[in-house]
């Protein structure tokens, strides 16, 4: 393992320090592990936390700030964070609006969140209403499965529900904008490599100088099936295809195209698969209305893609273009 | 008439799972790596470690203070999935015991099923699933049939360490529905569950404690 930290067991604490130190915008609560607004709560704004295992960076810590999250939890690497952080940054971020909490469709995470909402509503009564994302459409038996990973539209949708909340719009009106979007977005991704996990210090698995692994998940989860390394623009296709049947996307639609690296992809091949899933989504005439490409949920090291595409209108879009100044998502400001 | 169980000999049992956990850390780790994400052992070890910690700070004075401090404390340390399923498996037994510091063997089964209880409502797991369901329902019915025909429960908790160490041999050939292991299908066969191995280590644990 080469990796650049200190001592694994220190990463997340260290990342944690790290962050601090370069946003002045954000706090840092180190004994709770959860970053947050240094100007909040916001009196009568519904707040907007999530969290999830460390190892995803920018997700989710690097997406507090104006016109996004509230507060983010940090778990370990790859394991969901405890109640006892989300009740907290549930505390943190009540205007007394009423907190939204963004969940990521994994068991653990689910879980967790669950009972964080139940000590929420039992010692300070303050309203949670939580989202999951599950829009990874690699998991086919959904019915015989822990259901569809949250993946690539966790990050629009914290986007848009972050704007949509500061407008000032109520509880129960972000979180359906939340469910909305995740609705309405499908995403797929593919592993040129796996990844390593600090405390493990070696591959969590095995693929071949010559293989890749279609439909893969965020934490080295295998995927539909391996399959012989194949050039940008056939894995583009083995990408969009199963999204856009899916939902299904239909010509004349509207998406939003976003093509996410997993942590080891440089940017000049994420625009050499941009550029296919443009020229795919060309050919089924289907109008791609804004663009989002780079690492912003990646899963540590690993080499490999994914794109999401959410279906928008005029509303999604306006919420999309509003102002962010986040770590990693900026415009408008 | 039975005799009552101490407290004493409860916080044996949590103290001996713990050290059993510690011992197996890398075990389960690795059975968990097969399927899930390599962190059980790793996880479980550390939660059971602050358990143990908790207790020798403040020892509790009942069985139900004993199972509500282990509970809790394995929900705050613990994380994934393996927190808030064990964390209340632990919390519903608590609750099962109440204030009552006079604990019959009966009282002791029927807050192992409250616990059982309290993993299904969490987890939603049903039998079959490859889950740590499928070692703790054996072993919860064992202790039940056990007392039922009048064994003692030192002669009942044998029972159940062998349903539920059968229950963990059974998740070997199950395909996973549940958690991270589901998304593997048909590759989730042929490998023992890390769960149902842990909940196997509590069982003989307690066949290993004074009860």
């Amino acid at each position: 393992m080469k990796k650049l930290i200190n001592d694994p067991a220190d990463v997340v604490v260290e990342a944690l320090l790290g962050i601090e130190a370069a946003h002045p915008d954000l706090q840092v609560d180190h004994h709770n592990k959860i970053i947050y607004r240094a100007d909040g709560p916001k009196k009568d704004k519904v707040g907007i936390i999530s969290g999830g295992g460390s190892g995803h960076e920018p997700l989710h810590g690097g997406f507090v700030g104006l016109g996004m999250l509230d507060a983010a939890c940090a778990g370990e690497v790859f394991t969901s964070p405890v109640p006892d952080q989300m009740l907290a940054a549930t505390k943190l971020v009540d205007g007394g609006a009423g907190v939204l909490h963004v969940v990521k469709n994994y068991t653990g995470d689910v879980m967790n969140f669950e009972m964080a909402a139940e000590l929420a509503a039992a010692e300070t009564g303050a309203r949670v209403v939580s989202v999951v994302t599950d829009d990874d459409v690699a998991v086919q038996d959904s019915t015989w499965t822990a259901g569809r990973r949250g993946v690539g539209v966790t990050v629009l949708l914290e986007k848009i529900a972050g704007a949509a909340a500061e407008q000032g719009r109520t509880l129960d009106q972000v979180a359906e904008v939340a469910r909305t979007v995740n609705a309405n977005g499908r995403s797929m991704g593919v592993a040129l490599t796996s990844c390593t996990v600090p405390s493990a210090g070696k591959p969590t698995f095995d693929l071949g100088e010559n293989e890749m692994e279609l439909g893969v998940g965020i934490h080295g989860e295998p995927g539909r099936k391996r399959l012989p390394l194949a050039p940008a623009k056939e894995i583009a296709s083995l990408l969009v295809e199963p999204i856009l049947a899916d939902l299904p996307f239909n010509k004349g639609d509207s998406v939003l195209a976003f093509v996410n690296g997993l942590g080891g992809t440089p940017l000049i091949e994420l625009y050499v698969l941009y550029n296919e899933v443009n020229k795919i989504l060309g050919a089924h005439g289907i109008d791609i209305a804004r663009s989002l490409v780079g690492s912003y949920i990646t899963s540590l090291d690993m080499a490999g893609s994914s794109v999401t595409l959410l279906k928008v209108d005029d509303e999604l879009l306006s919420l999309w273009d509003a102002p962010v100044k986040t770590p990693a998502l900026r415009w408008g400001i | 008439m039975a005799d009552n169980v101490t407290t004493a000999v409860l916080e044996e049992w949590v103290r001996t799972f713990a050290t059993q956990v510690a011992e197996n850390r890398d075990h389960l780790t690795e059975l968990d790596a097969a399927i899930g994400d390599a962190d059980h052992g790793s996880n479980m070890d550390r939660g059971m470690k602050a358990a143990v910690a908790a207790l020798d700070e403040t020892p509790p004075a009942t069985a139900g203070a004993l199972f509500t401090k282990v509970g809790m404390t394995l929900v705050s340390t613990v994380g994934g999935a393996s927190g808030p399923l064990f964390g209340t498996f632990f919390l519903r037994m608590g609750t099962s015991f109440g204030d009552s510091d006079a604990v019959t063997p009966q009282d002791f089964a029927t807050a192992l099923r409250a616990g059982l209880g309290g993993v299904v409502a969490r987890g939603k797991a049903e039998p079959g699933d490859k889950t740590m369901y499928d070692a703790l329902a054996p072993a919860v019915d064992a202790l039940d049939a056990a007392l039922a025909e009048q064994s003692p429960l030192g002669a009942g908790l044998k029972a159940a360490r062998d349903a539920a160490a059968a229950g963990r041999d059974a998740t070997t050939p199950m395909l996973a529905r549940k958690g991270r292991a589901s998304y593997l299908g048909e590759r989730s066969v042929g490998h023992q569950d890390p769960g149902a191995t842990t909940v196997a280590l509590l069982l003989e644990a307690a066949t290993e404690s004074s009860f």
